[in-house]
């Protein structure tokens, strides 16, 4: 089956402020998928996921830190940053979990329990 | 007639010549499957992980702020060297067995970034701090970099 976790546009322009575009990996195991997002700066507060339909949405919200003194050099971007993804009907979206470690998000989306791989004893 | 400069038959077995044909092979697979995930894989061809570095100048300090998510505190190794200051590391992949990627749009590997400072600094009283997948690096100026305040008195 080809269809997974397809990204998606977002339904919204909601609103006018500008976010970064994470990198993402994707990788699927018997169980369901793991997604994982690259958002340095942000810390578990920052963080904001939400299911809207089918739609996976994910926030976050940086907190660098802040430096008192001139800015000589940049090269980081200061937007928020926002990745949305439309959820395979696969996933069983009472499950997901998610955590932040390091500004790396990590989701785990199970599967439902009729499509995992399953074995079938004979009695 | 046109003329064609001529080019040494071994030349393509230049080893710098190699990367050029698996360019060449992953551009013609890029043309075979143009599915999004296989075009975010291609993009490992040029894996080159450059992380953002920022650059501050405080009163007392030159502090360099770099984003680095997902790494351990033990990779990441910083130098100071006439004046350049580099951070270079190496974030492991943590793909594992039984798992198969849809989409890696993120780079495992190594990288080093180099940046020559705008001031001298003391580099035995260099720290820096990892949080939240950001490192900073804190460099305070060396003395006699540092603003001096002469009292003149007007006589």
């Amino acid at each position: 089956m080809e269809t997974l976790t397809h990204e998606s546009n977002g339904r919204a322009t909601r609103e006018n402020e500008r976010f970064v575009t994470p990198p993402a990996s994707v990788t699927e195991t018997g169980d369901g998928y793991t997604l994982e997002l690259e958002m340095p700066g942000v810390n578990k507060d920052g963080l904001d996921i939400s299911i809207e339909i089918n739609e996976l949405s994910i926030v976050g919200r940086r907190s660098n830190p802040q430096i008192e003194g001139t800015l000589v050099h940049r090269e980081s971007r200061p937007h928020n940053y926002r990745r949305t993804f439309e959820i395979d009907p696969s996933i069983d979206t009472g499950k997901i979990s998610a955590r932040i470690t390091q500004g790396i998000v990590t989701l785990t989306l199970p599967k439902t329990e009729e499509v995992k791989p399953r074995k079938i004893t004979v009695s | 007639m046109s003329l064609i400069r001529y080019q040494a038959p071994e030349m393509s077995t230049w080893p710098s010549f190699d990367r050029w044909a698996s360019l060449r092979d992953e551009m013609n697979r890029l043309f075979d499957l143009p599915t999004m995930s296989n075009l975010a894989r291609q993009a490992q061809l040029f894996s080159n992980w450059t992380p953002a570095l920022d650059l501050y100048q405080t009163v007392d300090n030159v502090v360099a702020v770099v984003e680095l998510p997902g790494m351990r505190k033990e990779d990441i190794n910083i130098s100071l060297h006439d004046g350049m200051l580099t951070i270079a590391g190496e974030r492991q992949s943590s793909s594992g067995e039984g798992e198969s990627a849809e989409r890696t749009e993120r780079f495992s590997g190594k990288f080093r970034r180099s940046i020559s400072l705008p001031t001298r600094v003391d580099a035995s009283k260099v720290s820096a701090t990892y949080k939240d997948g950001i490192l900073t690096v804190t460099l305070p100026k060396a003395e006699e970099a540092k603003p001096k305040k002469v009292e003149v008195t007007v006589e």
